[in-house]
């Protein structure tokens, strides 16, 4: 088994896809297609609707119209979606290892050490400093790194780059990279520019 | 399985770690049931016959105030919405938090119930059988809480909404509670409540989860 053929052949597809909050829909027709190996940046003014199509996309909000599907994905093989939000689910009173340890538990899938995965985002040496004390962009790398200690194929990432540092951002390009280049799947909204190769680009317009 | 264990941990270690937050709960209990007998006057004979009363009393309010720590906390940091996409169902992430929330906010009280037995003149067989009917009647308050904690944690000031919810449902409890301690119906009665007590805690943890998850999954929508 190749590097490429980790994840079944994927591809990401909406048919017709309507997002909103409540009754009032923000964007409606959306037509994605996002193959494996494959990544693409959602861009748009704010309030266009870019985190409620992350989080319809992951199943957490229902679509209003149209559908969300995930093709070649295998059932046994657990929850297809991570999404990374602006709120990066970090409780005071746990070490950073524990936070990841936990996420580890209940993602399933154990994909990377925790140790590794901290030392990844560069937080080995604050591994057992209690969550809390992390600065904001320290945390951010901390929720990033919950997406390296579970394998799943798709990656839904929002705002990814806020509050880290310019390493930060090579960083969360470098881990995006390795991500497409095993074969997964990324949908990110962001106003940043993101250094990864080959990343389509979608635009949600303001008031569609 | 690891999933429902990573979940129990996790909660245990908030709870140790709160800053007292168990023995604020335990500190709360002994308090409810040490000014009863300053309202009700030093009666002896009358506060030993309300004394299991005001243990049940106690131990529920107690139990309320442990509420709103159980999904509050949670839904404000984004945990709850990524417990949705977690590899074990809703349901089990929330069973977990009823032990949790029974090893922490009743398990505690049940332990200090003989500071509370002195203080109202309890005799030692009336204690003992005090001590055996919160050890089965508090999981079902437990349950019961974490209901009412699930269908209020998106409503704004939804910590205060749900002891309302809940006291109707949490009835029954106190009454096969506090029926299961005295022995005035004869000692047949007190064993049929206790046996009651039981069943209805049982069935109040078995379902619970199921029904806490639901009321997460439509109020996150």
């Amino acid at each position: 088994m190749t590097e490429g053929q980790v994840h079944s052949p994927l591809c990401l597809r909406t048919f017709a896809l309507g997002v909103g909050r409540g009754d009032t829909v923000l964007a409606r027709d959306i037509a994605l297609s996002v193959p494996a190996g494959s990544g693409l940046l959602l861009r748009g003014p704010n309030g266009a609707g870019k985190s409620t199509l992350l989080l319809t996309l992951a199943g957490l909000l229902e679509p209003l119209e149209g559908s969300v599907v995930l093709e070649g994905h295998d059932e046994d093989f657990g929850p297809a979606f991570h999404h990374c939000g602006h709120r990066n689910a970090i409780r005071p009173r746990l070490t950073a290892v524990e936070t990841l340890e936990f996420w580890c538990g209940i993602n399933g899938n154990a994909a990377m050490p925790v140790a590794e995965a901290l030392d990844r985002v560069g937080l080995g040496r604050q591994a057992k400093l209690d969550a809390a004390y992390l600065s904001a962009g320290q945390q951010r790398r901390l929720a990033l790194a919950r997406l390296l200690v579970s394998a799943r194929p798709v990656w839904l990432l929002d705002e990814p780059t806020s509050a880290l540092d310019t390493e930060g951002q090579k960083l969360l390009a470098g881990l995006i990279g390795d991500h497409l280049a095993a074969g997964g799947i990324a949908v990110i909204a962001s106003h940043d520019a993101i250094a990864v190769g080959g990343l389509g680009v979608f635009t949600l317009e303001a008031g569609a | 399985m690891s999933g429902f264990l990573s979940v129990l941990s996790r909660e245990i270690r908030l709870s140790l770690r709160g800053g007292g937050e168990i023995l604020t709960l335990v500190l709360f209990f002994v308090i409810v049931g040490a000014v009863v007998p300053f309202a009700v006057g030093p009666d002896k004979a009358l506060l030993a016959r309300i004394a299991p009363g005001i243990v049940w009393i106690a131990a529920f309010l107690a139990m309320l105030l442990g509420l709103e720590k159980l999904f509050g906390p949670d839904r404000a940091d984004g945990t709850l919405a990524l417990y949705r996409l977690a590899d074990i169902p809703l349901s089990a992430v929330v069973a977990a938090k009823v032990m949790a929330h029974w090893l922490t906010a009743a398990l505690p009280l049940i332990l200090a119930s003989p500071a509370l037995a002195l203080l109202l003149a309890m005799d030692g067989e009336t204690f003992w059988r005090t001590v055996l009917s919160l050890l089965l009647g508090t999981p079902a308050l437990a349950g019961f809480g974490a209901i009412g904690a699930a269908v209020t944690v998106a409503t704004r000031r939804g910590s205060l909404l749900a002891p309302i919810l809940i006291a109707p449902l949490s009835v029954p409890v106190l009454i096969f509670g506090v029926g299961a301690i005295s022995a005035s119906g004869g000692p047949d009665q007190a064993q049929a409540a206790a046996l009651l007590l039981a069943a209805l805690s049982l069935m109040v943890v078995v379902l619970s989860p199921f029904a806490a998850a639901l009321a997460i999954d439509w109020g996150e929508d």
